[in-house]
């Protein structure tokens, strides 16, 4: 059975449902971090995927139909980025509270 | 049209200019800068009648030049200037009365640390009436008409520092300010009904039929209203006896050539108009009929020779409605141009009379002063009989010409009118004569009976050894001297009512003089000059015996008719109590309901709002996810057109 664009589309779906129901249910903030990252790599099988396996649109002719994998390539940049202004973050709330449960973490109101 | 005719109220406004820069360093340059400047305008403007006269009935057509000023959408609005006989007379009128009143100034304020903004003022306003009497159209015509009561604002103020004169500035333009608000309101029907604010335009759709006799007569009566408060007739008169607070020769321009002339002006430009609707002119009629004789009474009992000179203003510019009223438009122009020559020579007069005492204004200060100040007492005497209106003096041939075409329309109660008010003017003027210039000097009253006039002359400076004064203040005297005793001639029936023709342009209209009539109201004059002379001169009678006779209605006129004192309750208690009660409903009705609004918002929607924000991350993640699904959702079931 060759393996389709599909295949990797349900993949990628089946990966950014997991990261999202552990984004919302998880308590622990470096789960949370942890299940963010999951749905980042869920988007970046799904871009590779459809830089494989789709035709090229003449306007993307310039970049040889590179456009998707340089996009996982920026992704997986920015996720680095923002996971160590996260961590950063969370050490410093860590610091101040004792504590990284988001039940406890409930500044962000009126 | 003269091409130089656009110099004619540029040429003040140039001197304006070179007196602001030239002011700070040659202070002594303006008063000439603005004789040199008004004297050239005042030349052009003669070559320009001059020229007007000599194309004969050719000149008499109107002329007009526009060019657009500014377009908005199909709205086109323009300057320009018209030209014809009663634009050019008035022109020649307003120049040379300004030039007389600037010469006299030169001596008059010599010495006012004001001297400079002094003159300035004066280009100022000579400039706004210019071209005020060169207006076209409506607009142009308020646009000057609104910068004349500026001028005359600065110029009633001109002693600012003292209380009564900044007041009597605010009265003169918050009252004119009413009347204005009139003539705006009836400009802007005309033109809505029109199309156009240009004067000949109108007065073709108003032939045509293109406005309701009801609409024209309103608009008319709205227009008039301005006429009423700058010229001072009743019931906006108050501001203009407040006025003398202003230097003599400002009042002397005011009152001749300037500000209250623009009221009668815009009748008489407007006068086909107003003949259009006889309702309009009823109301024109009576209301100068009325204030000529309603301000003749109060002019009986001033002791301030200036406010004497003030209400026989008003009284002869009743006269000058009274005349337009009665659809005479050449009446009311006559008497308008030899009212300026005698009025600006007893303003004048009496501004020299002021100045040689050292700021002395109450006549029963002064006395005796004949054979100190022979020319000034001969030069008031030529403007009293003709303010008197005794043959051949020039106020004589206008007046009965009002007089007659009055008694032409066949209004016998204002014909009673205006010659009850014969009587009443020659009666007032030669008491002020007699007071002044006969008799003995009376030496300076009590303070807080006199004002002094001009910084320097402070209480207590009356001179009683005050001799003639400079030649400079003396020589514009006998000019208008000259004018007052002969400026009456050009339309007196000796020349065949050569002005009357040259006026309306026609050359069949002049019934003249009403010969019986004419004897009559001389009689009448002579009548009261002889009870003033009976009063004042030989003391046959006694003022103060008749005032304790008649004491009600001496006090009532002494104060005014309380005219002042009714506004003065009027504002304050009726004006003032509504403006506090719609205050309080601003305040509590109109901000509070904004307030409410806002309170409800803040309270009631905002502590619901808050509830929703809970503080834990997870429910605002889950928030953006169901967003995002419904935003995907939407983007499916509705998929964005291609």
């Amino acid at each position: 059975m060759p393996v389709t664009l599909t295949h990797y589309l349900v993949l990628s779906a089946i990966l950014f449902a997991i990261g999202l129901f552990g984004a919302l249910a998880k308590r622990n903030v470096v789960g949370i971090l942890m299940s963010i990252e999951l749905m980042f790599n869920a988007v970046n099988i799904a871009l590779v995927a459809f830089s494989r396996y789709l035709p090229v649109p003449p306007a993307n002719q310039v970049a040889h139909g590179l456009n998707g994998q340089i996009f996982a390539l920026f992704i997986i940049t920015v996720a680095a980025a923002e996971a160590a202004v996260a961590l950063a973050i969370l050490l410093a709330i860590y610091r101040q509270r004792r504590t990284v449960s988001v039940e406890d973490i409930n500044l962000m109101k009126w | 049209m003269p091409a130089y005719l656009w110099l004619v109220p540029v040429l003040p406004v140039i001197g304006l200019i070179l007196i602001i820069v030239s002011g700070r360093y040659r202070p002594r340059w303006s008063g000439y800068l603005a004789v040199a400047a008004i004297g050239l305008s005042f030349l052009l403007a003669f070559l320009a009648l001059g020229e007007l006269i000599g194309q004969g009935t050719a000149g008499t057509v109107s002329r007009v030049e526009t060019f657009d000023w500014f377009r908005v959408g199909s709205i086109s609005l323009q300057l320009g200037l018209i030209f014809d006989p009663l634009a050019a007379a008035m022109l020649v009128l307003v120049a040379f009365i300004s030039l007389v009143v600037q010469i006299y100034s030169l001596g008059y304020m010599a010495g006012d640390p004001g001297y400079t903004r002094y003159f300035a003022f004066m280009c100022i306003f000579t400039a706004a009436m210019l071209g005020l009497v060169l207006a076209p159209n409506f607009l142009q015509l308020y646009i000057f008409w609104e910068l004349v009561g500026l001028s005359s604002y600065l110029l009633i103020g001109f002693w600012y520092e003292r209380p009564a004169a900044a007041a009597a500035a605010v009265k003169a333009f918050v009252t004119t300010r009413l009347g204005d608000l009139g003539l705006l309101t009836g400009i802007l029907i005309l033109y809505s009904r029109t199309g156009s604010f240009d004067f000949s335009q109108i007065a073709a759709a108003v032939r045509a039929g293109n406005l309701g006799t009801g609409l024209l007569t309103l608009a008319m009566l709205l227009v008039f209203l301005g006429a009423v408060g700058k010229s001072a007739q009743f019931p906006l008169h108050v501001w203009l006896p407040d006025a003398m607070e202003g230097p003599t020769p400002v009042s002397a321009l005011i009152h001749a050539a300037t500000m209250v002339a623009a009221g009668v002006y815009l009748i008489a430009r407007t006068f086909p108009l107003f003949a259009a609707s006889a309702a309009a002119m009823q109301v024109v009629a009576w209301i100068g009929g009325f204030t000529a004789l309603f301000a003749a009474t109060q002019g009986l009992v001033m002791t301030d020779i200036k406010r004497v000179l003030a209400y026989s203003t008003i009284s002869q510019l009743g006269y000058m409605m009274l005349g337009l009223g009665a659809a005479s438009l050449a009446a009311g122009m006559f008497h308008l141009i030899t009212h300026a020559f005698f009025k600006a020579l007893l303003f004048l007069a009496a501004g020299a009379v002021i100045h040689q005492l050292g700021g002395e204004q109450n006549l029963l200060a002064m006395g005796g002063l004949f054979r100190r100040m022979p020319v000034t007492a001969l030069t008031f005497l030529c403007g009293a009989l003709a303010l008197a209106a005794i043959p051949p003096f020039s106020g004589f041939w206008s007046k009965d010409e009002v007089i007659a075409a009055v008694e032409r329309s066949g209004n016998l109660a204002l014909t009673l009118l205006a010659l009850a008010t014969s009587a009443l003017t020659a009666f007032y003027i030669f008491r002020a004569w007699f007071l002044a210039f006969l008799g003995q000097p009376r030496g300076a009253l009590p303070a807080g009976w006199g004002r002094d006039h001009a910084p320097g002359h402070g209480p207590g400076t009356h001179r009683p050894d005050a001799g003639e004064a400079s030649p400079v203040l003396v020589a514009p005297l006998v000019i208008l001297a000259v004018l007052a005793v002969g400026a009456g001639l050009v339309g007196s029936p000796l020349f065949g009512g050569a002005f009357a023709a040259f006026i309306t342009g026609s050359a069949e209209v002049s019934p003249g003089l009403d010969p019986g009539l004419a004897f009559l109201s001389t009689a009448i004059s002579l009548v009261g000059i002889l009870l003033a002379w009976a009063y004042y001169g030989a003391g046959w009678l006694s003022a103060e015996a008749t005032a304790r006779a008649v004491r009600p209605v001496y006090i009532l006129l002494v104060k005014r008719y309380y005219l002042d004192d009714l506004y003065a309750w009027l504002v304050r208690r009726v004006l003032l109590g509504l403006s506090s009660l719609l205050a309080w409903f601003d305040r509590q009705i109109i901000d509070g309901a904004v307030n409410g609004l806002a309170w409800l918002c803040y309270a009631v929607f905002g502590w619901a709002l808050t509830r929703l924000q809970t503080g834990r991350t997870p429910s605002y993640a889950l928030g953006f996810v169901v967003g995002v699904v419904v935003i995907v959702l939407v983007a499916i079931v509705f998929p964005p057109a291609r």
